[in-house]
């Protein structure tokens, strides 16, 4: 455990991308296979079931370090990571613990097994046996979520200096639902094949985002264009008989879209599309918003599947007749992929069509119009390009229509966490309603750089109205312009409008809090923007 | 017994009115007569008609706050009186001279700590518990998160990185504040591994320290004395260098020196590359060590998590509340955390 832990604070010490590769390969370079296993796996956020939930390991640190559990609240809302916080305030440990990486993991699986006061005493019996570094690693076995800035990228290119296997074929390795605890090193680098598990998802090939094609430069002939589709990307997988979908996430989500079941009987085996799962009704693709109301749901009821259905608009065609097609050129792979919708001949699976680019300035018409289609703009595809994994400069681009905007005053502020802990970070912004009073339209954080953070923190501190536990009211005075993707009526929220994937655009200096948005501006871009369904 | 007010807590700073004495206030009048518990510049500033202060903390003060200030300079545990209030300094720990102040009126004694540490830094006068009845705290670093390790063990630390980095044919920098952090880091470096530059403010600094008979290793300029091109040096600069004044001693590997870096996240955001968990402050167990010291009733808990710290020590069953000050501590190794009031 010690020489992982020493990994965590390497990582942790260095912003540098190739500085973490340095330090993961030399770990990778001399761990035992187990703890390889294991640290791939967390790093790829496959952590154990906890067995503890937070709450109960918060009250348990907090009788070990004799505080109050109050004490313990406010110290992690300081320290902004609640693993970290227990780290921290817990007596130095008596004893010297000799564990291994895997051989901890090993405990933590075992407290299933054991009853409650049996799992306390093994966790505060580990504790007493780890260093700082070490219980922050044990910790977060149970509250996830490292923030280390370890992307796939990054653990690929590492894992790629110590075993002699090409990256495309470690990224394919790396994906799908192999469980650490069974699998070896070798089982576990080998497995880019079907063989072993026939859920196994390809790598998805991701995209770069392009403000003006023909600056970056991009020829219009050289690429093939389709409208990108505003759902949730998907890999849908089948073989030996069985349907997976996968999301982007690499989560398996066929559970929550019943509906596309049917795709199993209508589909051969050996058949892997990259698609879109979209929201879809009498002939129409609804807005982003009726899937997301869907996702929060742990059980799909009848009214939601009458409500917002789903059908899959399919891109790519990765694996066609059993084998693995991803070198193919596009133009072939689409063809092939046309012809398999064709068979399947049902409304649960959609060809995605290919928009002819006559130039740029055409193209970018019809791109301002992408919200009337329910899609984001377009993708950009090079002509002839394989299907390859990740990031890749010169194939994938994605020219996404402009976001809506609006100046809202900020009203609240909450301390963020991991890098921003200790800082007020999370915002809350209003707009004016009829009556000239602020209402609360949306919470957004980012956008800032770390200056800007730095004077928003400093007028927060100075400007305190009101403390509601970790909250702030501020005086509503600095005015911000918020760049969010999509609205839709709430009855969950305040102003009766949600925004999707709201953010800080830019702060205004130039405004007073009296010369923010309505809400009255806000329901007009929510009138003109729902579609008529 | 009705309880006795010896210091009020004004606009202007923390005054006795039957002294008429402030200690160390923030908006200082030529009519002042100012008692300084430390010469860090949240805690003196220009403008009062009459400065008292330690010995050791004089050359300092005239350093900064100009060499007509009109100063005296007293002894630890040496009293002074004023409108029959008994005043004497007492050993804080913090930085050389950095003294606590007490105030004992018709046997009513009232302690105001500055800025302290209870660790010996083999530099400042090591602290020493003052028995009183109100005791005035600082809280820069009171939450049970932050505990400081054996400080010989974060020498040898600093100076293995050093070496290390010298070994990689690099520089290092470390980054503290100009005043008693610098100097503390330099008395525990060890010179035969390379030598050690320091930045302009700190030089001035080191010059006063040693004339106080602090025993400094060699250090040269690194504004006029740094030879370009050459690597395997150490060099100590204040938080504020840490921009475009570094490039210079390029290739380097950086770090901070400060309580601050015991939290992971707020190491991060100072995109350096190494922490040193390294306070003139005390940390949990030290302040509450303190306060039990003092056997004090009354605390009052000045800049730092001062609403946290209250209620804490409330709920131990002393009287304990917050109060509103401009001392920051030692927040300008980590800017962003100013007046973290809580």
């Amino acid at each position: 455990m010690k020489d992982f832990a020493e990994l965590i604070l390497q990582l942790d010490q260095t912003n540098k991308t190739n500085e973490k590769i340095k330090h993961l390969a030399a770990y990778f370079a001399v761990a035992s296979d187990q703890d390889k296993v294991w640290a791939i796996a967390l790093f790829s956020h496959r952590r154990p079931k906890r067995p503890v939930n937070t709450t109960v390991l918060k009250t348990w640190a907090a009788e070990v370090a004799n505080q109050p559990l109050w004490l313990i609240d406010e110290c992690r809302t300081l320290v902004g990571d609640l693993a970290e916080t227990i780290s921290l305030v817990l007596p130095s440990p008596s004893q010297k613990g000799e564990k291994s990486l895997s051989e901890w993991l090993d405990v933590v699986i075992g407290l299933h097994k054991l009853s409650d006061a049996e799992k306390k005493q093994a966790v505060i019996q580990a504790w007493d046996s780890l260093n700082q570094a070490e219980r922050f690693v044990f910790n977060k076995f149970f509250t996830g979520g490292w923030r280390l800035g370890v992307s796939q990228k990054t653990m690929i290119n590492a894992l790629a200096q110590v075993v002699d296997i090409e990256k495309a074929k470690i990224a394919h390795c790396l994906m799908g639902d192999w469980n650490p605890k069974k699998i070896t090193f070798d089982e576990l680098m080998q497995d880019a094949g079907t063989e072993v598990l026939p859920s196994k998802p390809y790598p998805f090939f991701l995209s770069y985002a392009v403000d003006v094609p023909e600056q970056e430069p991009l020829v219009a002939d050289g690429f093939l264009a389709e409208w990108k589709w505003d759902g949730i990307r998907s890999q849908i997988i089948k073989r030996e008989d069985a349907l997976y979908i996968w999301s982007r996430g690499e989560e398996l989500i066929s559970k929550k879209f019943p509906e596309l079941g049917s795709l199993l009987e209508v589909l051969p085996n050996g058949t892997v599309i990259d698609g879109e799962v979209l929201p879809y009704k009498e002939g129409q693709i609804l807005p982003f918003g009726k899937l997301q109301t869907r996702l929060g749901r742990k059980n799909v009821t009848k009214k939601i599947l009458e409500e917002a259905p789903v059908i899959v608009k399919a891109y790519d065609l990765l694996e066609y007749k059993h084998a693995d097609i991803r070198q193919y050129p596009i133009e072939e792979r689409k063809k092939l992929l046309l012809q398999v919708v064709a068979e399947a001949a049902t409304e649960n699976l959609q060809f995605s069509e290919v928009v002819p680019i006559a130039s740029w300035e055409a193209l970018d018409v019809l791109r301002k119009t992408s919200r009337d289609y329910a899609a984001e703009g377009f993708m950009l595809k090079k002509k002839g390009s394989p299907y390859l994994d990740g990031r890749k400069k010169g194939y994938w681009y994605k020219w996404k229509v402009e976001p809506f905007s609006i100046d809202a005053v900020l009203t609240y502020a909450m301390r963020g966490s991991g890098r921003r802990a200790n800082l007020y970070t999370d915002y809350t912004f209003s707009v004016w309603n009829a009556a000239r009073e602020l209402i609360t339209l949306t919470k957004a954080y980012s956008g800032l750089d770390d200056e800007e953070i730095r004077q928003v923190d400093n007028f927060v501190r100075r400007n305190t109205l009101n403390r509601f536990g970790p909250v702030r009211e501020v005086k509503p005075q600095l005015v911000f312009e918020l760049a969010f993707e999509a609205l839709q009526p709430s009855s969950r929220h305040k102003s009766g409008i949600a925004l999707r994937f709201p953010r800080v655009k830019r702060w205004r200096h130039d405004k007073k809090a009296e010369e923010a948005n309505t809400l009255e501006d806000v329901q007009e871009l929510l009138k003109a923007y729902q579609p008529s369904v | 017994m009705a309880q006795r007010t010896l210091i009020k807590f004004t606009e202007a700073g923390l005054y006795c009115p039957q002294a008429d004495v402030f200690i160390d206030p923030w908006k200082p009048k030529a009519s002042y007569w100012s008692v300084i518990t430390h010469a860090h510049a949240d805690h003196a500033r220009t403008g009062s008609g009459y400065y008292l202060a330690h010995h050791e903390s004089g050359p300092i003060l005239r350093h900064r706050l100009g060499a007509d200030i009109n100063l005296e300079t007293i002894a630890y545990n040496q009293p002074v009186y004023h409108h029959g209030v008994k005043i004497s300094l007492h050993p804080a720990g913090h930085i050389l001279g950095s003294a606590q102040v007490r105030l004992e009126y018709q046997g009513e004694v009232w302690v105001i700590s500055g800025d302290y540490k209870l660790e010996n830094d083999q530099i400042s006068t090591a602290f020493e518990a003052v028995p009183c009845h109100a005791f005035v705290t600082e809280s820069t670093f009171a939450l049970p998160v932050y505990k400081w390790k054996d400080q010989q063990e974060l020498y040898r630390n600093m100076n293995a990185w050093w070496a290390i980095n010298k070994s990689e044919g690099k520089n290092s920098i470390i980054f503290g504040y100009s005043l008693g952090k610098a100097q503390r880091i330099i008395s525990q470096l060890d010179p035969g591994i390379g030598t050690i530059y320091v930045h302009g403010a700190i030089d001035n600094i080191n010059a006063l320290y040693r004339e106080a008979g602090v025993a400094l290793p060699p250090t040269k300029s690194a504004t006029t004395e740094y030879e370009k091109n050459t690597t395997g040096n150490i060099i100590v600069a204040p938080p504020s260098a840490l921009g475009t004044w570094i490039n210079k001693f390029r290739p380097f590997e950086t770090a901070i020196a400060s309580g601050w870096m015991r939290i992971r996240g707020i190491r991060r955001r100072r995109a350096v590359d190494q922490g040193f968990i390294l306070s003139d402050h005390a940390d949990w167990p030290g302040l509450l060590q303190a306060i039990h010291a003092t056997g004090a009733e009354r605390v009052f808990v000045t800049h730092g998590y001062s609403y946290i710290f209250s209620r804490y020590l409330r709920e131990l069953g002393l009287q304990a509340q917050p109060v509103e000050t401009q001392f920051e501590g030692e927040l300008d190794e980590i800017k962003e955390n100013a007046n973290n009031q809580d």
